[in-house]
């Protein structure tokens, strides 16, 4: 079934996290205001990006990072133009121009600066299109979305928004079982990682941190947006608001009210 | 005559009405107006303001109340007043209105803040063929996997009633394991 939306309702994080979270493959198209952008992700991780015109083509990149020179890149568009990204890098790597790190890692970041320049789209319509892949021949990443979704989540600065994800800071903070590991995050990230525990309240974390409600919302919003922590209610608080949910205090006649409920509503 | 109530809320929109309606043995008692907003104009044309009340008879000695909380923001201030002595709630979203998740999100955030009762979440218009997936909901609602997330068409009495029912179970769960 579907996955689309418009970005003013739905983010460009928020999207991210659903990919990453549901290891999903295949491939984001957007239609932003000028522009339209392809991301394709295997198993939910990030393995190519084009942005408008661009073909994100490896000699495009490669040109784009300077390491080869516009004449190299002309003769290798005239010359190369049936070669796929594969053949081209091997290539040049024989040929000494460049290594095959140099590829990677230009590749990635590449990659991850489409996304980055994602994030100022507030407008525009968003498709998922399952197992639809990157075009044959250029090459794939594999790179973990974690630390994009974290970087993105920077970017969120609203405090209604944020009040609309984060309601009550009453709430604490447990792990999931995501590993905590190759994330980058900053010193005020880290701060309140240092205090994720049940038995904390995010009013006591940003109160020890000394960080304002709209700081803590932010940090918290963009650790839950990565899928490394979840909220939950604080340990050993008893609500204050439980009066008299069951009209009898016997444990056992409340288990026999309920049993009618199931009874009665199953002959509905 | 001994009383039980389970709360019904969600975004704007989400069927909340209809749910009730559904398996409601009285014409549910709704205090709807008229839209006052273009934008929610587009999507319906009036909406509950302070709540909805379904009854269901159990026998002569118990009831069950299903309240629908206001869908829109600013009626806010009635879910708190809403949600005291719940026996669980149910949190519906619109599978087909991406736009109302993160609503969505806060609503149930702020619901389980008033209380550690149980709660279920309801999928509603699974029919739709530009219905969003089940797991695509749930991780779009961040919701973990103990969560249940069920399909759910308001105005089809069997998948309302298996909401309701499996939010029984939870309870009666939570009841055994002394929670």
């Amino acid at each position: 079934m579907a996955l689309r939306g418009n970005l003013r309702d739905f983010t460009i994080t928020q999207l991210l996290n659903l990919i990453n979270l549901a290891n999903k493959t295949g491939t984001l198209i957007l239609d932003g205001p000028s522009e339209q952008a392809y991301i394709s992700f295997r198993e939910g991780k990030l393995a190519y990006a084009r942005l408008g015109k661009d073909d994100g083509s490896l000699a495009s990149v490669l040109h784009k990072a300077n390491k080869i020179n516009i004449n190299q890149y002309r003769a290798i568009v005239d010359r190369a133009g049936q070669m796929t990204d594969k053949e081209l890098g091997l290539l040049l790597i024989n040929a000494g121009y460049v290594t095959q790190e140099d590829i990677l890692l230009n590749l990635q970041g590449y990659f991850t600066g489409v996304v980055r320049k994602l994030f100022t789209w507030v407008e525009g319509i968003f498709r998922f299109e399952n197992e639809m892949l990157p075009p044959d021949g250029r090459i794939n990443v594999k790179l973990d979305l974690e630390n994009i979704i974290i970087e993105g989540s920077r970017h969120l600065r609203e405090l209604e928004q944020l009040q609309d994800e984060i309601p009550s800071l009453d709430m604490a903070l447990k792990f999931t079982k995501r590993p905590l590991t190759n994330v980058n995050l900053s010193v005020e990230e880290w701060n309140v990682v240092k205090f994720v525990d049940p038995k904390n309240t995010m009013r006591q974390i940003a109160s020890t941190n000394k960080l304002s409600d709209l700081d803590v919302r932010r940090i918290v919003y963009g650790l839950l947006q990565a899928g490394l922590v979840e909220m939950v209610r604080p340990a050993g608080v008893v609500a204050l608001s439980t009066p008299k949910q069951f009209p009898v205090q016997d444990k056992q006649e409340q288990r026999t009210l309920i049993n009618k409920l199931i009874g009665r509503i199953r002959t509905l | 005559m001994q009383t039980v109530k389970m709360v019904v809320t969600g975004p704007f929109s989400a069927g909340k009405t209809q749910f009730i309606q559904s398996v409601s043995e009285i014409d549910v008692v709704a205090t709807e107006r008229k839209i006052s907003t273009d934008e929610e104009r587009s999507v319906k044309s009036v909406t509950t303001v302070a709540m909805d009340f379904g009854r269901i008879t159990v026998d002569e000695d118990l009831v069950l109340y299903l309240f629908g909380t206001p869908g829109q923001k600013r009626f806010d201030f009635m879910w708190e007043i809403l949600s005291e002595g719940m026996l669980g709630f149910i949190v519906m979203v619109d599978s087909t209105r991406p736009e109302t998740f993160r609503e969505a999100r806060s609503i149930l955030e702020t619901f389980r803040a008033y209380a550690p009762t149980p709660f279920v979440v309801a999928a509603n218009k699974q029919d739709m063929e530009d219905a969003w997936d089940l797991e695509d909901v749930r991780h779009a609602l961040r919701l973990d996997g103990n969560t249940k997330l069920l399909p759910c068409v308001a105005t089809d009495r069997k998948t309302v009633k298996d909401v309701l029912l499996e939010l029984l179970y939870s309870i009666l769960k939570d009841m055994e394991s002394g929670k």
